[in-house]
């Protein structure tokens, strides 16, 4: 714990007993902790707090090997939890992490450099501030790992399980409105040489995380972001700098970015060499797949979920596409027999989450809801039997193998129950 | 190789020249590093060898190395521990069209110079930038001699390095890079590409 976690923990452990002392005082019970009240009670509210009666919490864990208990089990990151979201936008501290095991640096924002080089007429370096002094965006943008929803891999059991809930089957994309300057301006400030067709980026983390990408995108909609909801970049995000790649894999969205090294091909760095190229039953692997589908997943109801009584129920979810913006959400309470068009809510943003909702009457039978989105390229998120002929296999396939498979973006169904309990019906 | 790498940029440099000048928009926001910066700063390797600095090493030196500092994670054969498996055997390779396959270093990474780079980034873990070019070409010579890809006495360089050919070298879709970026034309769609 860092010196100001346990200065914020102990102001809030003071503050509860003062509270505590308040009560004491009424009933005759003894004063709690003996610990210091804070200089000034304002303190508290220098820095929010939610309320102490909302628990909403990411799952999982950094996997962090050298914290890792024994029998701990590995986990390939921590989720968000989608099912207790409302709106667009992922709070900072409930956004997903996936870092591959390390730990988030400690960056001095006043220490730290970006370099651009390479395939450039002038190579150039900038002080996080000097990039706060060029011509900004704030876009809405989602960010997902291209594991998300797979049902093999490390989080893969609990991901198929009856009970799993979205934040176990979907939790692996976030969305913030990101702040930044686009990469082209600088790229152009650079002066990209003839030649030059890729980039790659690389981060300050303890392994230097490298990805390259298409030069084509760098200068198309790419970003260095230094904001996210407002508010600096949350260490865990990348702070203070970080790449935001809209629409693409979660691996290029380079956190902690430190370099950018104009190339004339893939450098190859261990993640596009090792797990992330797709490997097909043929035993060829796609590389550098990069483009996200349309996705989209009811959050209420959603598994592990009750509904009290039947009666009138608001269905509510995300839509998304690295595609483009979501044209359509339609939602089906009958296993996908019959859909009506649901509503979307602004502002729907391009390859962002867009939230969409339903009214919906519980007759208290066995009811299947289903999502399925359509994307303004016209691309239609597809069914479990759809994505299986794409990978020219059965649905079967998806449970039998311990394969990641990338980049899996089928509809998604939940049963209702008779007694209210929503379960996860994708098998 | 570095000194290399900077004639190419100076080659390059002198046909860019001959296109229109492009000036900064932008005034003192950002200052132009020095050579030397930039030689620190970059570790960049590519996979034909762009950015190798020169050493050398054998699997037999690496041995060494592999014991004293990267044992302790990946096991004394490089068979995984806390850290995964790299060491990779014909099995793994074979293991690729299965419901199960195993993707290690020697069995499915497509480049030998990314095991140098890996190497050199990141390892060993939590304390990288600590080995020298040479103890890095050995612990590379050391993995991929006992994944039965080099000869114990081999030495890498990097002249020789970019030129090992690794099992599952042509195990990637589409084969040529310049086919890589247009995604449309790769008829790749839902995120997967055919």
């Amino acid at each position: 714990m860092n010196p100001k976690q346990s200065d914020r923990r102990r102001f809030l452990k003071s503050g509860a007993a003062l509270a505590g002392l308040a009560v004491g005082a009424a009933t005759g019970a003894g004063p709690l902790a003996a610990e210091p009240a804070p200089e000034r009670i304002d303190d508290l509210h220098l820095y929010g707090e939610r309320s102490h009666f909302v628990n909403s919490v990411r799952t999982g864990s950094i996997n962090n090997p050298e914290r890792r208990l024994e029998h701990e089990p590995v986990a390939f990151g921590l989720r968000t939890p989608l099912q207790d979201s409302v709106g667009m936008i992922t709070p900072a501290s409930l956004h997903y992490i996936v870092s591959h095991g390390f730990e988030p640096p400690d960056i001095d924002p006043q220490e730290h450099r970006l370099l651009i080089h390479g395939m450039v007429d002038r190579p150039l370096i900038f002080t996080v501030d000097e990039l706060k002094r060029l011509p900004s965006v704030s876009r809405f943008h989602f960010i997902e790992c291209h594991g998300n929803s797979t049902t093999a891999g490390p989080g893969g059991p609990e991901r198929i399980a009856p009970n799993a809930t979205v934040q176990d089957t979907h939790g692996f994309t976030s969305c913030s409105q990101w702040t930044g300057v686009p990469l082209s301006l600088l790229l152009k400030e650079a002066g990209v040489q003839k030649g030059a067709t890729w980039i790659t980026a690389e981060g300050a983390d303890a392994n230097k995380h490298s990805k390259s990408f298409p030069l084509a995108k760098a200068m198309d909609d790419v970003f260095v972001a230094y904001g996210q909801n407002g508010e600096p970049i949350r260490p865990e995000q990348g702070f203070p700098l970080r790449l935001v790649v809209p629409g693409w894999q979660g691996i290029n969205n380079v956190k902690w970015l430190r370099r950018i090294d104009l190339v004339d091909e893939p450098y190859m760095a261990m993640m596009e060499s090792s797990r992330y190229p797709s490997l097909k039953l043929d035993g060829k692997s796609r590389w550098f797949e990069f483009e996200l589908g349309p996705k989209s997943v009811i959050t209420y109801p959603s598994g592990g979920q009750r509904l009290p009584v039947p009666g009138f129920y608001e269905i509510t979810g995300l839509a998304w596409s690295g595609g483009g913006a979501i044209r359509r959400v339609e939602v089906s309470a009958d296993g996908g027999k019959t859909w009506k068009d649901a509503k979307l809510h602004d502002p729907i943003a391009k390859k962002a989450h867009t939230r969409f909702s339903s009214p919906w009457e519980w007759n208290g039978e066995e009811a299947v809801l289903h999502s399925r989105c359509t994307d303004d390229q016209g691309l239609v998120q597809p069914t479990m039997a759809e994505v299986a002929k794409l990978w020219k296999t059965d649905v079967e396939f998806f449970r039998k193998t311990s394969l990641v498979v990338g980049d899996f973006n089928a509809i998604q169904p939940w049963k209702i129950n008779r007694d209210g309990s929503v379960q996860n019906a994708l098998f | 190789m570095r000194f290399s790498r900077l004639l190419v940029c100076g080659a390059i440099l002198l046909t860019a020249a001959a296109m229109p000048a492009q000036t900064p928009s932008y005034k003192n926001v950002g200052r132009t590093p020095t050579k030397e910066e930039i030689q620190a700063w970059d570790i960049s390797v590519g996979p034909d060898g762009k950015g190798l600095p020169p050493g050398q090493g054998t699997a037999k030196e690496g041995a060494v190395v592999f014991a004293a500092k990267c044992a302790v994670c990946h096991g004394p054969d490089g068979g995984g521990k806390v850290g995964p498996r790299i060491v990779g055997t014909k099995a793994d390779t074979e293991s690729l069209t299965t419901l199960h396959p195993v993707r290690t270093v020697g069995g499915y990474w497509p480049y030998a110079t990314t095991v140098w780079d890996y190497i050199n980034r990141g390892m060993p873990r939590n304390n990288s930038g600590t080995l020298s070019p040479n103890e890095v070409y050995s612990v590379t010579a050391f993995i991929l001699w006992k994944s039965g890809i080099i000869q114990e006495g081999d030495v890498l360089n990097e002249k020789t390095l970019p030129k090992v050919q690794m099992p599952n070298r042509n195990g990637f879709i589409p084969p040529k890079f310049s086919d890589i970026p247009d995604e449309k034309k790769r008829g790749c769609t839902q995120g997967v590409c055919p």
